[in-house]
């Protein structure tokens, strides 16, 4: 049973091959602050970003904070373009790797989703059970087991004894025969 | 004398039977946090933060930073069982700490990590003990002008002390800023960059984004590493704690160097990761055994661990005295602070006496209570990092949700703490820092409004924060860490030449 993870992880890293170069990466996010940094200034020049009778109006602040992002990401931008960046051609991650990665990420959406539509405790439980048994290799009883039992303690430690009330889904709330 | 008296009156307020217990669950629940991947201080804290909403301030406020302290403990545990550094801070112990443990020598590692994490805590709460009223003492005389100097000051050294290139650091500020700046605006009542989407009205919580980039951000990486664990078997008896204990006053003068580094970067924002690191260069360099770094050396463990303990001690000195967190960590407890209706600052030492002293108080024994539990339950704490990642990880996602929901029972918070676990992932891997980021978003407001108030002060003119000699050494001193990268790299052009 302890095996099969390891076994499961070097079969998926085994790809080393980049997916993505450090450059590229660089450049889609100075590229991305580059974008942010100019809807700051915009947004907040638009709001009025000069001084008023009474004091610097409210988008004085943000505006030259926007301008700052965009001129450190353009720079970051045209160091990138210009080939400066430090390792530029070395790799941001490797396919093996982005797999790995994905293969926690997408699920991790996935459960996010679920929990808008059903709330916090029937997604968890479904998500810790899918997890184990789809990337963990266990047998369904135990995942099944361990993801109820999660998600029976987490009910039990905010519903019961902080009376903290989490998010029960705005599609359907499946607690709601228990009056929660 | 007036210190040693508040201080004593610390002690009776924290040695309650109720607060030493929640001591022992602070400290248990820390190391736990600090040797998962994907949970540790600062979003450990973030997360159970809402279940302190009810408790009393003092008690609160002992609980979590005891999680800190376990949290320091219990990054060490895993860099030298299994060379995974459970703490950004504690990657300079897997250098010398993991050959120690391939060598049979882990309870020896072990027992000298944490007995110096142990001495630079001390070192560091003993200097907060006797400055931290000193400061604040001095800052009750700020008025806007001067706290916004030394907001800059904070913001400034990052950019003259980060390591990596100034502009990521300085994009990763204004980036805090900006999301900071996202709702209502505070002192005219309008609506910020929120681009006519009313759930944003209520702007982005740094705990949320802490949660994010700390936890689904880190899960991420570990799983990049693709995490086999083989670790070492950790036997600590009482036997090779005495020996190691004879060995250490040996290693005196690393110490106290390691403990003046580490005070010095957590007080100044650089925090507890670069003071590690910091400090194992330089035991290095200076160490008569300096060449054999990296093979398993005892001054190796305890330079980087007594810096890091220091510095992150000590990064809660400016917190309490100027309201200014020195560490990520220290926002998340500043954040609580506020939410149980306390305000953060100079106010706190004359206002709070019970509150900022039974603090105190608590860090001597919270480290105390750490040391022995660390001590006596290593092989406990590594068994918990042979569960497999696959359980592991679904269930700390699972706790982040719940704690970035928590933070103002809003199911778009879950969406953003996804955002941000992606950004942290992209950030970590570019280097673009994360902890000036973090600082900007909590102090964003803050240093907003002294600016702005410093500005109706003086009509807008900049001549306010050179107006007297406090307020102008200090933006003084902030303009040459700004422009550090600069000036060393003409100091260094202008030496080529001459």
């Amino acid at each position: 049973m302890f095996l099969s993870w390891p076994f499961f992880m070097s079969k998926l890293r085994s790809d080393d091959s980049a997916a993505v170069t450090n450059r590229t990466m660089e450049i889609v996010v100075s590229a991305t602050l580059l974008v942010i940094g100019l809807v700051v200034a915009w947004d907040s020049w638009r709001l009025g970003a000069r001084w008023a009778e009474d004091g610097p109006e409210s988008g004085y602040f943000p505006f030259y904070v926007g301008m700052i992002i965009a001129v450190s990401g353009g720079t970051i931008l045209w160091q990138a373009l210009r080939g400066m960046t430090p390792n530029g051609r070395g790799t941001f991650v490797e396919r093996g790797q982005l797999r790995l990665v994905l293969s926690v990420l997408v699920p991790a959406i996935v459960y996010v989703i679920a929990i808008q539509a059903f709330g916090i405790y029937l997604a968890s439980a479904v998500y810790i059970a899918g997890f184990m048994a789809w990337l963990g290799h266990y047998s369904w009883l135990k995942s099944v087991t361990l993801g109820v039992a999660t998600s029976a303690a987490v009910f039990m430690l905010f519903e019961v004894w902080f009376q903290v009330s989490l998010f029960k889904g705005s599609l359907y709330n499946p607690l709601a025969v228990f009056g929660y | 004398m007036e210190e040693i008296n508040a201080l004593l009156h610390g002690f009776s307020v924290a040695l309650t039977p109720v607060n030493l217990g929640l001591m022992f669950v602070g400290v248990t629940l820390g190391i736990i946090i600090g040797v998962l991947p994907g949970l540790g201080g600062a979003n450990g804290i973030a997360i159970l933060l809402p279940l302190t909403f009810t408790m009393q301030p003092t008690s609160a406020i002992i609980m979590l930073s005891c999680i800190y302290w376990g949290a320091l403990f219990g990054g060490a545990i895993t860099s030298v069982l299994f060379n995974i550094p459970g703490e950004p801070w504690s990657v300079a112990t897997t250098f010398d700490g993991y050959p120690m443990a391939q060598q049979g020598r882990a309870g020896e590692a072990l027992t000298a990590a944490f007995t110096s994490s142990f001495v630079g805590a001390l070192v560091a709460v003993v200097m907060i003990t006797f400055l931290a009223p000193l400061v604040a003492k001095f800052a009750l005389k700020f008025g806007p002008p001067e706290f916004f100097s030394v907001y800059f000051l904070t913001f400034c050294s990052f950019i003259g002390m980060g390591k990596g290139q100034a502009f990521k650091t300085l994009a990763a500020m204004m980036l805090g800023f900006a999301l900071a700046a996202v709702g209502m605006d505070t002192v005219t009542g309008q609506l910020r960059l929120n681009f006519g989407w009313h759930e944003l009205l209520r702007g982005f919580d740094f705990l949320v984004a802490v949660i994010g980039l700390f936890g689904i951000g880190e899960i991420l990486l570990s799983m990049e590493e693709g995490l086999s664990f083989s670790g070492n078997n950790a036997k600590i008896n009482f036997k090779v704690v005495v020996e190691t204990w004879r060995k250490l006053p040996r290693y005196w003068m690393t110490s106290i160097r390691s403990c003046v580094i580490g005070c010095w970067m957590g007080i100044t924002p650089g925090g507890a990761t670069p003071a590690s690191f910091m400090s194992y260069g330089v035991a290095k360099r200076l160490s008569p055994q300096g060449s054999k770094f990296g093979t398993g050396q005892l001054e190796g463990v305890i330079a980087p661990e007594t810096a890091a303990h220091a510095a992150g001690t000590s990064a809660l000195l400016p917190m309490l005295a100027l309201g200014i967190p020195g560490s990520p960590t220290a926002a998340v407890l500043l954040g609580g602070l506020l939410i149980w209706g306390l305000q953060p600052g100079p106010l706190l030492f004359i206002e709070k006496k019970d509150f900022v002293w039974g603090l105190i108080a608590s860090m001597y024994l919270g480290n105390l209570a750490g040391l022995i539990i660390v001590l006596t339950c290593v092989p406990l704490f590594a068994a918990i990092l042979r569960i497999p990642f696959s359980i592991i990880a679904p269930i700390i996602v699972v706790i982040c949700a719940i704690g970035a929901f928590t933070v103002h029972n809003a199911m778009l918070d879950i969406w953003f703490m996804m955002m941000f676990g992606v950004m942290g992932y992209v950030f970590k891997k570019l280097d673009y820092p994360m902890a000036p980021m973090v600082l900007a978003l909590v102090l964003g407001d803050r240093a907003e409004d002294s600016f702005r108030q410093s500005m109706l002060i003086s009509q807008g003119s900049m001549d306010v924060f050179f107006s007297n000699g406090l307020v102008g050494t200090i933006m003084g001193l902030s303009l040459m860490l700004l422009f550090w990268p600069l000036i060393s790299k003409l100091m260094a052009l202008c030496g080529r030449r001459g």
